[in-house]
């Protein structure tokens, strides 16, 4: 009963924080670029004000345009329900398994590409394509890296895997687990659409990836799917963060570790999101087709890993 | 020197071929309503400049086609189809250029009689080649477009993410510039030529004002003239401090983007304290030009140098080099085809600039032509990177030598005559003809650069990617208003 609880309090804080960290990460980039921004509460006012607005669909769409961006919200809530994030207790009956965790990423994953055929526009197709290409490249390095960081463990939770390295420092910094996290920052930054791989904030239809895949939904369609794809990017930091720095995730219940969890959580999460967004300024987006030779580095990496992590063992 | 000869049709083919022989280009076609008949002009510049003209009756009006001769004969031909009714023969893609789908058939707008616009069905076809095959398909991008550019529909078809084919259908904004001019005083026309293309007011306006000149015999100083080749310079720099950062801006290299931003705008001012508006616009007048203050070469001097250092910023960082690099080759062979100008033939080794092929005035010891091979997006990049300390350094001679003179204004003349005025704008070699009739403009033709180099685009195409499409876009830059009368 206490876990449901504490996965409640886990999920709507990371519904209340998520839009604070894309402005942070979009207020810190623009202050480095000599831009004033638009304040970090600028997500807040975009998702109240689409979900106002009437959705507009495609004449010819199917309820896919309806239904997709509520998969990929409902996913993207499940993930954060089942990562650790403020807390290490997870309920019996879903495990917050690493596989579970990689399958819902895919059931978001395919929901959006499914949406960009949908509208039927060559723009949605070919994010469609690009974006498959990429998580077809991604998904093996999150299981690779993750696997790495469960070998010590001996099991393929993350929560116990957090708390394992939470109680033991000496493992955060052994050769395994470094590269398994460098493996993981790479593959979050590419599955959550940022630099070098796509570029969010490019209004250019021709080079998008994910912005493609949305361009038909309007409204409170376009509303979720943007909470939803937000939502990914919290998991998937929150997740690095904590398995990098494994300080201050509740263990138990209590309301003293849950604050205190709560708190830690929204520090390390926005300070990682200004760490990338200030690492995206000195970035370029790579060449399409340079994407797999990134995504292929960061596979080698998570493999060197798992090695690393049986032959310490 | 000017060469005047009148051609028959059965004729022009041989002596166009000849001319072409001997360096000239291809440098404007435009054609004339008399009473009772059309007169065309051709303008072809090489070291001397030949104009031919062929005239023939209203109820035979018909031209033997130069396409397979001239490439962009061929296209000057078809605007003259679509705007005075006049049928190019054997034209091998004869298919409706400048009208776009909306305008009736059989409806010529250039023609005197033609008055407004009558209600089409918008049914004219605009034919797109279809590529067959396995897994290709069609891209539809634009006319709207989600950044503040101007309209254009272009056609992908693509096999995976490789381009196998674009067609670009521009020719959405027409205004009929061409028309309005005609029938007014050649001073009111100054402003028109502004507004041709925005970015392009000095390039539009010195070429026009020349044309005036050389038709109503005005003399022009030596100052006005190294003010106008001031002024030139001001909008190249602007413009190719833009471009720059739009380009890096393209591979989401954002912080260039926003320097550039700042630099172009201190040279915007620059330009507003020089002339008294951003865009330059109201310095250049029929006679001569006038400034309201000199130059500040300090200041565009440490911009130049801001941009140049932002410039190789970029250059040095992997990723951007990387998708600059090897982008949307434009061959050399293509622009000597095509006959494309500015910095996109520079970039393929062409050196074809009208500073040093047309002057009008000396630019001094530091003026030289920037050339590059590779006719990559590096290329256009890097030339327009090396233009840059090349305009500073012209601005800096022009100012010494203008030594706070602001220029001055020739007395107006009224008289009758045709005249030809070609510069080289911040886009490439740019020419205006007129033709006046007591002071009053009776013809205009302007050709922008972009009317040649738009035609080169898809050609660099071959083998580029679609997510690359839009940084090879930016590097070529091409206005669609200049292009577009």
């Amino acid at each position: 009963m206490t876990a449901v609880v504490l996965i409640i309090v886990q999920v709507l804080v990371a519904l209340a924080v998520t839009p604070l960290l894309l402005g942070v990460m979009r207020q810190v980039r623009s202050r480095l670029e000599s831009r004033v921004g638009a304040g970090v509460l600028q997500p807040y006012r975009d998702v109240a004000k689409l979900l106002r607005k009437q959705p507009l669909r495609a004449q010819g769409s199917s309820p896919i345009l309806v239904y997709a961006p509520l998969v990929l919200l409902v996913s993207s809530l499940m993930i954060v329900a089942l990562v650790p994030l403020i807390t290490t207790s997870s309920l019996v009956t879903i495990p917050s398994d690493l596989f579970v965790v990689v399958s819902l990423l895919l059931v978001g994953t395919v929901a959006m590409a499914v949406l960009g055929l949908d509208g039927g526009t060559a723009f949605g197709g070919m994010g469609s394509s690009r974006h498959m290409m990429i998580a077809a490249l991604v998904e093996p390095t999150v299981l690779m890296s993750v696997y790495a960081l469960s070998v010590p463990v001996g099991s393929s939770t993350l929560s116990t895997i957090v708390a394992a390295r939470g109680l033991d420092p000496a493992r955060v910094v052994t050769p395994a687990g470094l590269l398994a996290v460098v493996a993981l920052v790479i593959v979050v930054l590419a599955e959550t659409g940022r630099l070098p791989v796509d570029n969010p904030s490019t209004h250019l239809e021709l080079t998008m990836v994910h912005e493609a895949m949305i361009l038909e939904s309007a409204g409170r369609d376009l509303a979720w799917l943007e909470v939803g794809s937000w939502l990914r990017l919290t998991a998937l930091l929150g997740l690095v963060v904590n398995l990098a720095l494994p300080w201050g995730v509740a263990a138990d219940a209590s309301p003293l570790m849950l604050v205190l969890g709560v708190v830690a959580l929204v520090v390390k999460l926005l300070a990682a999101g200004a760490i990338v967004a200030a690492a995206e300024v000195f970035m370029a987006k790579l060449r399409l087709f340079r994407v797999p030779e990134l995504l292929a580095g960061s596979f080698v990496l998570a493999f060197l890993a798992v090695t690393a992590s049986y032959l310490a063992g | 020197m000017t060469t005047a000869l009148t051609v028959t049709r059965e004729d022009l083919a041989s002596t166009v071929a000849g001319l072409l022989g001997t360096g000239h280009r291809m440098a404007l076609v435009a054609a004339h309503e008399e009473t009772d008949a059309f007169r065309v002009v051709y303008v072809l510049l090489g070291a001397d400049r030949v104009e031919l003209t062929v005239t023939m009756p209203r109820d035979d009006a018909w031209l033997p086609s130069l396409a397979a001769i001239c490439y962009p004969a061929g296209r000057f031909e078809r605007e003259i189809r679509d705007l005075y009714g006049i049928r190019p023969l054997d034209h091998p893609l004869p298919h409706r250029l400048v009208r776009h789908a909306h305008w009736p058939t059989g409806w010529y707008p250039m023609l005197k009689d033609a008055g407004p616009m009558p209600a089409g069905d918008g049914s004219a076809s605009y034919p797109f080649l279809e590529v067959e095959g396995d897994g290709v398909y069609e891209i539809p991008v634009g006319p709207i477009h989600a950044g503040l550019i101007e309209p254009g529909h272009f056609r992908f078809s693509v096999v995976g993410e490789t381009i196998l084919r674009m067609k670009a259908r521009l020719w959405f904004m027409h205004r009929g510039v061409e028309k309005l001019a005609e029938g007014k005083a050649v001073g009111e026309v100054v402003g028109l030529t502004e507004r041709i293309s925005g970015d392009t007011a000095i390039g539009h306006s010195v070429a026009y004002a020349m044309a005036v000149e050389e038709a109503l015999g005005i003399e022009v100083s030596e100052d006005a003239r190294m003010v106008r080749a001031l002024l030139l310079e001001c909008e190249r720099l602007y413009n190719h401090v833009s471009d720059l950062g739009a380009m890096v801006n393209d591979v989401a290299f954002g912080i260039i983007h926003s320097h550039t931003s700042r630099l172009r705008e201190q040279l915007l001012r620059h330009n507003e304290a020089l002339t008294g508006h951003r865009l330059l616009r109201g310095a250049v007048e029929i006679g001569g030009a006038r400034l309201t203050r000199a130059a500040d070469t300090a200041l565009v001097e440490r911009v130049v140098a801001e941009a140049r250092e932002l410039a190789e910023l970029a250059l040095a960082h992997t990723v951007v080099a990387n998708r600059l690099r090897d982008t949307a080759v434009l061959r050399r062979e293509q622009v000597e085809h095509m006959d494309a100008l500015g910095y996109v033939a520079r970039a393929s080794g062409v050196p074809v600039d009208a500073r040093a092929d047309h002057p009008f005035v000396d630019l001094g010891p530091d003026f030289h032509i920037i050339t590059e091979t590779d006719g990559d997006v590096r290329a256009r990049f890097l030339v327009r990177y090396y233009e840059l300390g090349v305009s500073a350094d012209v601005i800096a001679h022009l100012t010494r030598r203008l030594g706070g003179r602001l220029g001055d204004v020739a007395p107006p003349a009224r008289g009758t005559g045709a005249g030809f005025g070609v510069v080289e704008a911040w886009r490439g070699t740019l020419c205006h003809r007129v033709e006046v009739k007591d002071g009053i403009v009776t013809r205009l033709k302007a050709v922008d650069p972009s009317w040649f180099t738009w035609p080169a685009l898809p050609q660099a195409l071959t083998d580029t990617i679609v997510p690359d499409f839009p940084l090879a876009n930016k590097s070529f830059n091409l206005s669609y208003a200049g292009n577009d009368l």
